[in-house]
């Protein structure tokens, strides 16, 4: 058997064997398991039954037109007139009889007045519905005594007609907008996370060996190249395990969940109407996002002495991520913006953001080909530079680490 | 299969850590490299295996260079023992030894032969951290010896061990030379030197002081140890012509002379010296030829 797959199968046999591993996935599997149920979770916590609202009303005019624009917004609010003194309404409501008591009256120029009395005014959800609703009630009043109709007051209030059109043939539509920022996102998130974590698992592996001292026995019966990029593949292909097995029970849950929740998640992250393409490129930016922070995180994690220090040296590689996670999420609502634009060649940034602005608008293909074509580049470069600090980094101890080391290293590996 | 080191430099920015070192090492022998700390012993190594590029010169094993094809037939212990500390014995040494090239179950056969032999066959599946380090310490051997290489390299092979592990490593090591392995071990124990090394070689700021064969060396050495026990003091003798070290001990002395011949006349000075109850020629202990290689330089 090839060396390269020895490396490549023990990377991934003995971290998917790991208690950390099996119990991080089993985690993420609950977390989806608890979001695809999240509304059935909220419905068994949040009281269902009705409120019931004591109201007094002084002008003995307005409690019938609230009632019944409130009976037609929220049906678990109930009002009910109360037939006793303001100081027994008070008491009711505190002794948990009422949700809250409403003492209505009109005002010196014929207006609706209120006062809300509840055990406290945080639950604001009643207190507000009951607030517009009299605003309406106060709207209708006025209108009538300033002698204006009914028809009349509807066309003051209706919406204008306001309708959009773009006349660029290929740019795209609101809704296929919308669609395409839902998978954008999932994308960006996804690639974030893959990077943080399987990053600094590639760093850590590699410092763990070194620490340990394995490390000379390894290069010294493989090329640290080829040991290098077994351990990336390796990583990548347990990343891709995780990633299936959540995908997979995350699809099966939301499947055996059949009906508005399917269609509502679906259509809310517009993955039914993508095109393909749009996927191939996701999975293209993917893959060259991941080979490239990859290939820096294995090289970073090739010049601690100690695996303590790893968090410390990756800290650059975590903030590259942050920084074109940031730019992307700024970008999804301005794909049009200079810095986006600028960034997508980038290649540190341009994995998301290239990748959002082919999802956003319509990006020429030189344009993107240039951006993939400067990654790759970036890329091969990084692996050139990273085999020779490997290779000087694996027989390096001190008690700094920083990244001074990194010509420390490369001057190691060299002849002189 | 001789391995030949011709005018190999290693430097380190200005500081040179091997310096022109040119070097025969025969086939199935064990050769010993002796330096002290930071004698350039480990960065030699390094270059035969080709961990580190050298700056000049040439390596060559059987007329080739080594590259990673040939790592199957190399065996190397490193000088700081590393394993995984949390793997077990029979998943370590499977890995390792797949990667030199070989299959799963011949490993395990020879892994149990040799755990057997160490008498640890218990260790097969603990975890290398709950071993002692001198009980790692043969894992470690085991990982370097198990595909049966050409070439062994031994960095330092019995540090850290008590006699009877010494021992059996020791006997392992001789073995291995008599079914065909060339062995290049280095220590700065001279008896085990001494012990186990047709041929060695003296190692100092990364200059050979000395190298050849151990007889060739002691002989051409030329001084002896002379070693008298006595009943009267023999302290005159400090000052006898050819003299070059004089020692005392509970018994008597000994003696460094400048030549064999030096001690007839000394065998005359003692003739009216009281009871002589043992005069006996030596031949110099490689630790007087290192300390006087080595130290003369540090002066």
């Amino acid at each position: 058997m090839n060396k390269f797959w020895i490396i490549l199968s023990h990377t991934y046999m003995s971290r998917v064997k790991t208690k950390s591993f099996l119990i991080g996935t089993l985690i993420t599997l609950l977390l989806i398991l608890g979001i695809s149920n999240i509304q059935s979770i909220i419905d068994m916590f949040s009281d269902n039954s009705s409120k019931k609202i004591a109201v007094m009303d002084d002008s003995e005019k307005l409690f019938k037109p609230l009632e019944s624009n409130i009976s037609t917004v929220d049906d678990t609010v109930g009002l009910k007139l109360f037939t006793g003194s303001e100081d027994e309404a008070k008491e009711a409501v505190q002794e948990e009889e009422y949700e809250a008591f409403v003492k209505l009256s009109l005002s010196d120029n014929q207006m609706p007045e209120a006062h809300y009395y509840a055990d406290n005014i945080t639950n604001s959800d009643t207190q507000m519905l009951i607030e517009q609703q009299l605003q309406q009630v106060k709207v209708s009043m006025a209108t009538e005594q300033a002698g204006i109709d009914q028809a009349t007051l509807q066309n003051i209030n209706a919406p204008v007609t306001f309708q959009t059109k773009a006349l660029d043939k290929d740019a795209k539509t609101d809704e296929e907008l919308s669609q395409a920022r839902g998978i954008v996102y999932i994308m960006l998130f996804v690639l974030y996370i893959a990077v943080i974590m399987y990053g600094s698992m590639i760093a850590t592996d590699v410092a763990t060996e070194k620490s340990s001292r394995v490390m000379e026995l390894l290069v010294s019966s493989a090329p640290p190249v080829t040991h290098m990029f077994a351990k990336i593949i390796g990583i990548a292909l347990l990343g891709l395990t995780q990633v299936i097995l959540v995908v997979g029970v995350g699809y099966a849950l939301i499947v055996s969940k059949q009906g508005e929740l399917t269609e509502g998640f679906f259509s809310y992250f517009g993955i039914q109407n993508t095109s393909p393409a749009l996927f191939i490129y996701a999975i293209i930016f993917f893959l060259l996002g991941y080979l490239l922070y990859a290939t820096l995180a294995a090289m970073l994690g090739s010049l601690v002495s100690r695996v303590e220090d790893v968090q410390q040296l990756i800290l650059p590689m975590t903030f590259l991520i942050m920084i074109a996670f940031f730019i992307a999420m700024f970008g999804l609502n301005m794909p049009e913006s200079k810095l986006v634009i600028i960034s997508s060649y980038i290649p540190f940034f341009s994995p998301m953001l290239m990748f959002l602005r082919v999802g956003m608008m319509d990006v020429p293909v030189w344009e993107v080909s240039i951006s993939i074509g400067i990654l790759i580049a970036t890329i091969v470069l990084l692996a050139v530079l990273g085999a020779r600090v490997y290779k000087g980094g694996v027989l390096m101890y001190g008690r700094s680490s920083s990244l001074k080391d990194l010509k420390k290293a490369i001057a190691l590996s060299k002849k002189e | 299969m001789t391995l030949l080191l011709k005018e190999v430099t290693k430097r380190f920015g200005k500081d040179t850590a091997v310096d022109h070192l040119s070097l025969e090492i025969p086939e199935k022998e064990i050769f010993g490299f002796l330096g002290g700390n930071g004698a350039g012993k480990t960065t030699t190594f390094r270059m035969i295996l080709g961990l580190l590029d050298r700056t000049e010169g040439d390596i060559s094993w059987n007329g080739e260079s080594i590259s990673y094809h040939k790592s199957h037939l190399i065996g190397y212990l490193p000088e700081e023992r590393g394993l995984y500390p949390k793997l077990k014995v029979r998943e370590q040494i499977v890995y390792l030894s797949k990667l030199r090239g070989m299959k799963k179950s011949e490993a395990l056969t020879a892994l149990e032969a040799w755990l057997k032999r160490f008498k640890v066959p218990e260790y097969i599946d603990k975890k290398v951290e709950e071993l002692s380090k001198g009980n790692q310490q043969k894992i470690q051997f085991i990982s370097a010896v198990i595909h049966r290489p050409q070439l062994l390299i031994l960095d330092e092979p019995f540090s850290g061990l008590d006699p009877i592990n010494v021992e059996m490593l020791k006997e392992a090591v001789i073995d291995l030379k008599e079914q065909g392995t060339s062995i290049v071990f280095s220590s700065h124990r001279m008896e085990h030197v001494e012990e186990l090394c047709e041929s060695l070689c003296i190692l100092h700021k990364g200059k050979d002081v000395v190298k050849g064969s151990l007889k060739e060396i002691k002989r051409s050495y030329g001084k002896k140890n002379l070693i008298i026990h006595a009943d009267e003091s023999l302290e005159f003798l400090k000052n006898h012509p050819g003299v070059v070290r004089y020692k005392n001990i509970a018994e008597g002395c000994e003696l460094q002379i400048e030549n064999e011949d030096i001690s007839q006349t000394i065998f005359h000075a003692l003739q009216d010296k009281g009871f002589i109850r043992r005069f006996e020629l030596e031949e110099p202990s490689l630790n007087d030829i290192f300390i006087e290689k080595v130290g003369a330089s540090y002066e």
